[in-house]
């Protein structure tokens, strides 16, 4: 389990990753662990995959196509990475 | 798939086909050329009395070649079923000179990347002359059907 800080800043470096492709700009500054990225971000399915490769990059992960299919809130996607983080 | 399954694979027509011929596609890129149509319906009306080939028009022909060409190819390399299809999801392009009714111009394209079905390329269109018209990036999703 992640402590409240760890899951603070873990939300805080995916915001970081998120922004340039959130096209609701209010529910970018209030992101929380139920933001959905799709539905509530109004991110495409194009531009999920640059937050996918950009997670990759932030976190020198590799996310394979079923982890991918998982990332659709910000809580999901701090699961895929706290489990790729602690295969390395 | 070959070029010409690839060709036969497009799914436009006159008025909308701007591809000629797809003279290489492999893994990195695709490479193909296309000779504007004097006769398009569109240079009657961009400009009036002076006909340019519009902006949009040479985004499509990048995208068709490009993009498009090359996406078909890597998803049939990726043994789907169903033919590839490619939605345009983004372009950055700049233009550097006018395409002029009538002329010839080469699309070259290079593979970013290709992941989670997204195709993301750098291409380039030259004239005749080898003077590059416009260049930038592009982006689709690879789907097996056109209405995403």
């Amino acid at each position: 389990m992640l402590n409240l800080m760890l899951k603070e800043d873990l939300i805080n470096r995916l915001k970081t990753i998120v922004s340039p492709y959130a096209q609701n700009k209010e529910a970018l500054d209030s992101i929380h662990e139920e933001t959905d990225f799709i539905n509530d971000l109004k991110i495409n399915s194009a531009n999920l995959v640059d937050v996918i490769l950009d997670v990759e990059e932030a976190f020198d992960i590799v996310i394979d196509n079923d982890a991918m299919e998982k990332m659709l809130t910000v809580k999901a996607s701090m699961e895929v990475i706290e489990a790729k983080l602690s295969e390395k | 798939m070959n070029q010409q399954e690839i060709l036969e694979a497009l799914p436009y027509s006159h008025p909308f086909l701007f591809v000629d011929e797809l003279t290489a596609v492999h893994e990195n890129g695709a490479t193909g050329s296309y000779t504007f149509n004097p006769e398009l319906e569109i240079y009657k009306g961009h400009f009036k009395d002076k006909p340019v080939t519009p902006g949009v028009i040479l985004i499509e022909t990048m995208a068709q070649i490009g993009l498009v060409c090359l996406g078909i190819y890597l998803a049939g390399d990726a043994e789907e079923q169903e033919t590839g299809q490619v939605m345009l999801t983004s372009a950055a392009i700049d233009f550097l000179k006018p395409v002029f009714p009538g002329e010839k111009v080469t699309v070259v394209s290079k593979k970013v990347y290709f992941r989670f079905k997204k195709l993301h390329c750098t291409v380039s269109m030259t004239n005749a002359a080898g003077e590059t018209v416009c260049n930038g990036t592009l982006s689709g999703m690879v789907t097996s059907k056109l209405n995403g």
